[in-house]
């Protein structure tokens, strides 16, 4: 059974306010996903430059070189462009065996038309991860997990890794007090709680507290198709393919290859039997596969992800962090781990563990979070307006198509779409360029042009029969 | 198995003195040779490797590259944007950190190499 007791009101000050961290802090970080070891790694980095001889427990119970559920963090498996780039500044490189493919383009489809949008710069940037060691049943994987490799950059910087569950944490005057479900107890400075939108961890603080509450959530449907490198290279190519199609209640489906497997990820609100049933008879999907039959998948789950913002919580000597904490909108989530990990760990290091502290120097960085995610909320409804619309799918599908075909200019509705597939820029950089003049003169040229020139065919060409796929 | 970044042959030329830069590069995989023109001669300033980084002046300064980047032998390299950079920087200043210290490794190095070629003449 979790236990979350002691915390009272996470804002309440304790009577001894918490000093900064000293040598010989010991701090526990609960949960080893990409937000876990994040924290970590930055934390002894950050104190190995001010000479801060810390130490740091790492409690994860899972294994993430176990293929299937059993090493998985059920997720879609994208790490952003502009998360690789920081990363890749920050000196963190990710290895060859954990890269299952480098994503070139977006391929959108649409009832309308078909159209590959390239990245800017001819480079791949975009990597498409398993968070564990590969799906269920699979033939062991010439790969490693994402989520392990960071783990193991962790611990090469001197993170503790304890495998245990962690069942309870209590506070006291002084420190924070850990219990585990083999009986595993400890005494920190610091607690920061990693596990994410589906942790009982979380579920046992919310109620425990009253400041804490989790993020709205809804589940989603990811699972793994089998279909052979050679022939994900013959039919998706080195492309996200990603479905604007008009079904009820869904926000986002793309097809990802990854080595081997394709994954598909069904994002929207509440997803059932009903609307896949819907989605894997649109033809659109159907004829991305090939032969035009969907195979049967070999590994799948039903995640819960964050739909709006959490009250993120922290108090004196305890902070949540990635999913538990701060989230993005339904894209870029290692990418928002990666972010408050960093900004809890930041202020840790050069400010403190206080409540306090935690206020004035992370909050912000969630708080970011959760505005950005506001401003999602209205790009995504007009998402919602073009997946419903005819018309307007007609409109954006000729702007992008002739963008594409056109090297030297602009590249208006391409980058928005880009950035909107790829979560590489914030949804509020995103809305502030749809509000550009020649932005929306030429969205209505190309939704008067689209709907009047041509406009009972499919305004894409096609490239290859198996996914009509077209490539300007 | 896959790599990010874009691949360069052996001798392809990444950058050019005298280029506009608004990007910097991180090496995946390969190694990297930096060179001015000096009279018409080459003259190699370093040689990099994986997870080093070159071209970051182009990040600070809106002028134009100082020396040429060239492949050696099959590469892979990252770009940084300018924008997504700095856009990091203004949220999380530690992200310069690396950057800093590296740079002033090789100020560093080049006021020891200057010493040295003095002392020579």
């Amino acid at each position: 059974m979790t236990m979350v007791e002691g915390l009272g009101r996470l804002s309440e000050r304790s009577d001894q306010r918490p000093d900064s961290l000293q040598d010989g802090s010991r701090i526990a970080v609960v949960g080893a996903g990409p937000a876990g070891s994040l924290f970590s790694y930055f934390l002894l980095n950050m104190a190995e430059t001010v000479s801060l001889d810390i130490d740091v427990d790492l409690f994860e119970p899972r294994h993430f070189c176990h293929r299937g559920p059993a090493g998985c963090n059920h997720c879609g498996g994208i790490v952003s462009e502009s998360l690789v780039q920081r990363l890749a500044t920050e000196g963190i490189m990710l290895p060859d065996g954990v890269v299952q493919r480098g994503i070139e383009s977006y391929t959108l489809h649409t009832d309308v038309g078909d159209v590959e949008i390239e990245t800017p710069l001819a480079e791949k940037r975009i990597a498409a991860i398993y968070r564990g060691n590969g799906p269920r049943n699979s033939e062991p994987l010439d790969t490693d997990s994402f989520d392990g490799y960071l783990l193991e950059l962790a611990r090469e910087k001197g993170a503790n890794l304890v495998p245990s569950l962690v069942t309870d944490i209590r506070r006291n005057d002084t420190h924070m007090s850990l219990r585990c479900a083999d009986q595993f107890r400890g005494s920190y400075d610091l607690v920061v709680v990693a596990t994410g939108v589906n942790s009982r961890l979380t579920e046992s603080l919310e109620d425990a507290t009253q400041e804490f509450r989790r993020p709205g959530r809804t589940k989603t449907f990811i699972c793994e198709f089998h279909l052979g490198r050679d022939v994900i290279r013959e039919t998706f190519g080195p492309s996200m393919h990603v479905f604007f199609l008009d079904i009820p209640r869904l926000k986002f489906a793309a097809l990802i290859p990854k080595g081997d497997y394709v994954t598909l990820c069904l994002l929207g609100k509440d997803i059932d039997d009903e609307l896949m049933e819907q989605f894997f008879s649109s033809p659109e999907v159907t004829r991305c596969f090939p032969g035009g039959k969907i195979p049967g998948h070999v590994c799948h789950c039903y995640p819960r992800i964050n739909i709006d913002a959490a009250k993120p919580a922290y108090g004196d000597r305890l902070v949540l962090i990635g999913d538990s904490g701060a989230t993005r909108l339904f894209k870029d989530g290692i990418g928002a781990s990666y972010r408050t990990a960093k900004a809890a760990a930041r202020t840790a290091v050069f400010h403190g563990v206080g409540a306090d502290d935690f206020e004035k120097y992370y909050a912000p960085t969630c708080r970011a979070i959760a505005k950005d995610n506001q401003v999602g909320k209205v790009v995504f409804g007009f998402g919602t307006l073009v997946q419903k619309s005819r018309f307007a799918r007609r409109g954006v599908l000729r702007m992008t198509a002739t963008e594409q075909k056109n090297t030297n200019g602009s590249r208006r509705m391409s980058e928005v779409l880009w950035d909107l597939f790829s979560g590489s820029a914030s949804y509020t950089d995103v809305f502030l360029r749809t509000l550009h003049p020649a932005y929306i003169g030429g969205l209505l040229w190309n939704l008067v042009a689209g709907n009047t020139l041509g406009a009972s065919s499919r305004n894409g060409r096609t490239r290859g029969q198996e996914c009509d796929r077209v490539k300007h | 198995m896959a790599r990010l970044g874009k691949q360069y042959s052996d001798g392809d030329v990444i950058f050019r003195e005298g280029d506009t830069g608004t990007c910097m590069f991180v090496i995946q995989k390969g190694d990297v040779e930096i060179f001015v023109d000096s009279d018409g001669h080459e003259l190699t300033l370093r040689r990099l490797g994986a997870n080093d980084f070159f071209g970051e002046m182009a990040l600070f300064e809106h002028a134009t590259r100082t020396a040429s980047a060239r492949a050696l032998g099959p590469t892979h390299v990252l770009t940084i944007d300018k924008k997504n950079f700095l856009a990091g920087i203004h949220e999380d200043p530690s992200l310069a950190f690396r950057i800093v210290k590296t740079m002033s490794h090789r100020v560093r190095n080049l006021t020891d190499r200057l010493a040295k070629y003095e002392e020579d003449i």
